[in-house]
């Protein structure tokens, strides 16, 4: 028997977790928004505060250093990177937001910082940062499209050079622990989408989950690997040749810019938050905001997508067809069974015993 | 000429020891933002500030030779807070150029979507970022004091919010174990949910477009958004209280504290919530459908109203240079001669800026930001104006109350206030708020603004709600127009992102974009010190702010000067960073030289 107490409840299956504290140093000094710290704030499979306040088993204790969610300021904040880069807190997740500018195509100044470095009194570059803790990290994680592909601040003609961080620390590379980046793209990204990655790893810090799953993209499989069409509840307008030519209708919007059929991801399946809201599903064209060829691919917006308008039109005929054929079937199953009305008489093929109630229809008193 | 609108300067011939502090990065913010300051500890005051943003992303130069309908979703990544009133100015600015004004139930659906992203919106940053620095365990580390007066101090609104003491609504305030602090976190959800019903996602909204909505509107998703903003009602009946009672025990319990981050009034706002009934969305008509808003744009100067007309207000942006990192582009060409009105339009008007970035050193000398420095250009005074937003609702509230133009039943502007009546809740009755022109413009007013500007949003929101149902059930369902692209075009859109005014500046030509400007709110309120010497807003408003901390320079945390900078709900993707440097003593100099910056239009 363990002599440490099983920190929950439930007797666990597993040992305990042999990690008892685990710091997430979150970066968002990437050329980014924000928008995926403030996206996160809005989860709740898990929610921050179920994970910060342990509301869920198995867990390490979890200390979140997210700027735009931190008590401290200036310094007292930075503390906890310069402890993580002196190998002092020890193991800690590193998520960084926003993409990576290239700082070596000018000769002085910096395009993204964070903190102030005391020798120089010149801002510290982001990309600094990543190579002071992306060496001592446990795992490197990707927060939102900057971070994993570039997005659209990397889009053509834009004065920064800046990619994903795979496309700076190198497709192949490993953390100490031996894993790969861990993508989850989306612009931003879909909050459960990730704070589901982020209790996945640390589940596997706690010794609770294997590996996680990646794809060639290194995005959690089980997150990315259908297309936004697959889970679209207007694909059904689509296989009947059923074509939106406006915004503001139900029908699928393939023809006014979607991209859907071609994008991995599962927010028309999961919605925004709690099952409401997404893209194509609620008349918003999908854009492909988390593909590693947004935006660029998928502009003009607006308009259909080139290979659309091929598939589309293999499918004309078989649509139509299907499309009429359903009306009428739709039309017969919209009436009732004859047998539902009023009267004196039972037409619904029911066969009581004889005596059992009459069935003869009485006479009306003259 | 220019404009000091603080001198900077000390009492005369007194040596003062200054502190050189910062705070990068500034947390509890969204984006990057760096604040500098020297601090005379021995009088209790900040000498000098300086305001710096360390991320350059380049909207506008990638942005050139892009197919203009992309323009809104590209210019949403601006912001990761309020990207949708980026992508809903966007497409405003569309509108004006494409000629399309979209079906009116198309513009119900987008107001009933702005007004919850400012109930989510100020929501999450009064309580879980603002909230912090007035929460129990900050307050124990700056100003156990303060902290005593206020468990002795029974709060007057308990009997409408439930907490006993001004103790207990700062222990409520406390991150993720308070239970305010987790219910606000909670209702920042609830809205958010309401947004997405009416904008698809959250942040970058996934169904704006030029010419209206791609939102299917039924019944269903009207019932939906008003059962939620119901809840937020009966919310805001508890919450406008309970931050009166925390803003009016600081003032006092610490005489004095209306000094902090105090400034001249000198207020913006560019008006928000289009009025179908009136707004075609021409330039021509501009200043009678700006003056149609449900919340009145207006230029606020010392108390008086300078204008109210959106055209006026577009004939006066001028961006300076001075203390940023950028090229001039005063030999660069102009794209816009005249607007379409015939008056002449300024080379640093947004219209004919051309962005060229120059990484360098940070100096504070010199060069020490990303932000420029816009300024309205005053013509009665020829006073290049830093006007701020003071975060957003102390001027939207301030411009809409003197103009006096709002009166939808659920809200009325009455000249000197505006009074928000909100109906019946499932358990509280029938109550209405008054917001009454403050005397200062200040952090606290600006923080207790926010409160009734929330209250202001659900109003405004029932009132669009029913104005949606009319048409619904008018039959008349349409959310969206069709609109063709011209080959050449200038237009500009006028909003109020969440933290303030908003303004989307495009010349298109050849269909394509040839020039497009964004100007959110904090390049307004974080801009460092223009060409003139002026400084911006923040560094104005922490400048001689008085110092209440009780700590001393070995553990100061600067508390005043954070409650100063977040009063003004900083976003800067376009930003702000602070540190606590380990505190050094400067320099003693002789003052009337300290605090006049050297005139880097001499430069």
């Amino acid at each position: 028997m363990p002599t440490e107490p099983i920190p929950f409840a439930r007797r666990a299956a597993a040992a305990p977790s042999p990690v008892k504290d685990v710091h997430i140093i979150w970066l968002t000094a990437g050329l980014s928004c924000d928008g995926d710290s403030v996206s996160i704030t809005n989860a709740e499979q898990p929610s921050i505060e179920d994970v910060l306040l342990g509301a869920i088993p198995g867990l390490p204790k979890v200390h979140l250093h997210n700027p735009v969610l931190a008590y401290e300021v200036g310094d007292e904040f930075m503390k906890y990177f310069y402890q993580a880069e002196r190998g002092e807190i020890d193991p800690f997740v590193l998520v960084v937001e926003g993409s990576i500018p290239n700082e070596d195509i000018k000769d002085e100044g910096y395009w993204a910082a964070q903190g102030t470095d005391p020798n120089t009194g010149q801002p510290i570059k982001t990309t600094e940062w990543i190579d002071r803790l992306a060496p001592k990290a446990l795992a490197v994680v990707g927060a939102g499209t900057c971070a994993t592909y570039g997005g659209i601040h990397a889009m053509a003609g834009n004065p920064t050079g800046c990619m994903g961080l795979a496309d700076y620390l190198g497709w192949e590379w490993r953390s100490k622990a031996g894993l790969p980046i861990v993508n989850v793209p989306g612009c931003p990204v879909q909050p459960d989408n990730f704070m589901e990655t982020l209790l996945y790893l640390l589940f596997q810090v706690a010794g609770l989950a294997p590996i996680i799953p990646l794809d060639a993209q290194l995005r959690p499989t089980w997150l990315f690997g259908k297309t936004v069409h697959e889970g679209c509840d207007r694909a059904a307008y689509y296989e009947q040749d059923d074509f939106g030519i406006e915004y503001g209708t139900p029908k699928c919007l393939v023809k006014v810019g979607c991209w859907g059929p071609v994008v991995n991801c599962n927010v028309t399946k999961r919605g925004w938050m709690r099952g409401i809201g997404g893209c194509p599903n609620v008349g918003g064209i999908c854009i492909g905001c988390t593909m590693p060829g947004f935006p660029d691919m998928f502009m003009p917006f607006m308009d259909e997508p080139s290979g659309a308008r091929f598939s589309t039109a293999a499918l004309t005929l078989y649509g139509k067809m299907i499309r009429a054929l359903r009306a009428i079937t739709n039309n017969t199953v919209n009436g009732e069974p004859e047998w539902r009305r009023r009267g004196r008489q039972l037409i619904t093929g029911y066969h009581p015993r004889p005596g059992a109630y009459s069935m003869r229809p009485t006479r009306k008193a003259a | 000429m220019g404009t000091i609108t603080e001198p900077l300067s000390e009492t005369s011939g007194k040596k003062r020891n200054l502190v050189e502090m910062s705070w990068d990065p500034i947390t509890r913010i969204v984006g990057s933002l760096g604040i500098f300051t020297k601090i005379d500890f021995e009088n209790k005051q900040v000498a000098e500030c300086y305001s710096t943003s360390s991320i350059f992303r380049g909207y506008s130069i990638f942005m050139k030779g892009k197919d203009p309908r992309d323009a809104h979703f590209i210019t949403s990544r601006i912001c990761g807070i309020c990207g949708d009133n980026h992508a809903t100015c966007a497409c405003y600015a569309q509108n004006m150029a494409f000629g399309v004004k979209p079906p009116p139930l198309g513009e119900w659906i987008i107001n009933l979507g702005e007004a919850a992203e400012y109930m989510f919106d100020h929501n999450i940053f009064q309580d879980n970022l603002v909230g912090v620095d007035f929460c129990e365990q900050m307050v124990k580390e700056t100003n156990p004091g303060l902290w005593e007066k206020a468990q002795k101090k029974k709060a007057p609104n308990s009997s409408k919010h439930g907490f006993r003491t001004i103790a207990d609504i700062m222990t409520a305030l406390n991150p993720f174990t308070g239970s305010f602090y987790r219910e606000t976190l909670e209702v920042s959800r609830l809205t958010r949910e309401m947004f997405c019903l009416m904008e698809g996602r959250h942040v970058h909204p996934s169904t704006l477009y030029p010419g209206g909505v791609g939102t299917v509107a039924t019944v269903q998703l009207f019932t939906d958004y008003l059962v939620r903003l119901m809840k937020y009602v009966e919310f805001m009946k508890r919450c406008v209280p309970l931050h009166d009672d925390l803003f009016d025990f600081w003032y006092e319990a610490l005489p004095g504290y209306e000094r902090v981050g105090q400034r001249r009034v000198l207020l913006g706002c560019w008006g928000a919530f289009n009025n179908p009934a009136v707004c075609d969305y021409r330039y021509e008509s501009m200043s009678d459908w700006g003056r149609g808003m449900f919340v009145t744009p207006g230029i606020v100067v010392d108390g008086q109203l300078v204008t109210n007309d959106l055209v006026d207000i577009n004939l006066g942006m001028r961006i300076l240079l001075g203390s940023s990192y950028y090229d001039d582009w005063q030999n660069e060409q102009t794209f816009v001669k005249t607007d379409a009105l015939g008056n002449a339009i300024d080379k640093r008007h947004p219209w004919n800026q051309t962005t060229t970035p120059r990484p360098q050193k940070r100096d504070f000398n010199g060069n020490y930001t990303w932000v420029m420095s816009p300024r309205w250009f005053d013509k009665r005074t020829g006073d290049y104006l830093p006007l701020d937003t003071g975060g957003g609702p102390i001027a939207r509230l301030w411009s809409t109350a003197l103009s006096g133009l709002v009166d939808i039943g659920y809200i009325k502007a009455t000249g000197n206030s505006v009074v928000i009546n909100l109906p019946k809740s499932a358990t509280l009755p029938e109550t209405s708020f008054e917001w009454k022109i403050p005397q200062w413009s200040n952090a606290i007013e600006r923080d207790r603004a926010r409160t009734y500007f929330q209250a202001y949003a659900a109003a405004a929101a029932l009132f669009f709600c029913e104005k949606a149902m009319e048409e619904l059930m008018a039959g008349r369902s349409k959310t969206w127009a069709p609109f063709k692209v011209p080959d050449d075009a200038i237009s500009c859109g006028f909003h109020e992102a969440v933290r303030g005014v908003l303004s989307h500046h495009v010349v298109i030509r050849d269909g394509k974009i040839a020039n497009y400007h964004p100007y959110p709110p904090t390049c307004w309120n974080a801009n460092p010190r223009d060409v003139y010497g002026t400084p911006g807003p923040y560094e104005d408003a922490v400048q001689n702010t008085p110092l209440f901390e009780e700590n001393g320079p070995e553990n100061f945390k600067g508390i005043d000067i954070m409650r100063t900078v977040r009063s003004f709900d900083p976003c800067l993707p376009c930003g702000v960073h602070m540190y606590l440097g380990p505190g050094k003593v400067l320099q003693t100099r002789h003052s009337p030289m300290f605090g006049m910056m050297p005139n880097k239009g001499d430069r």
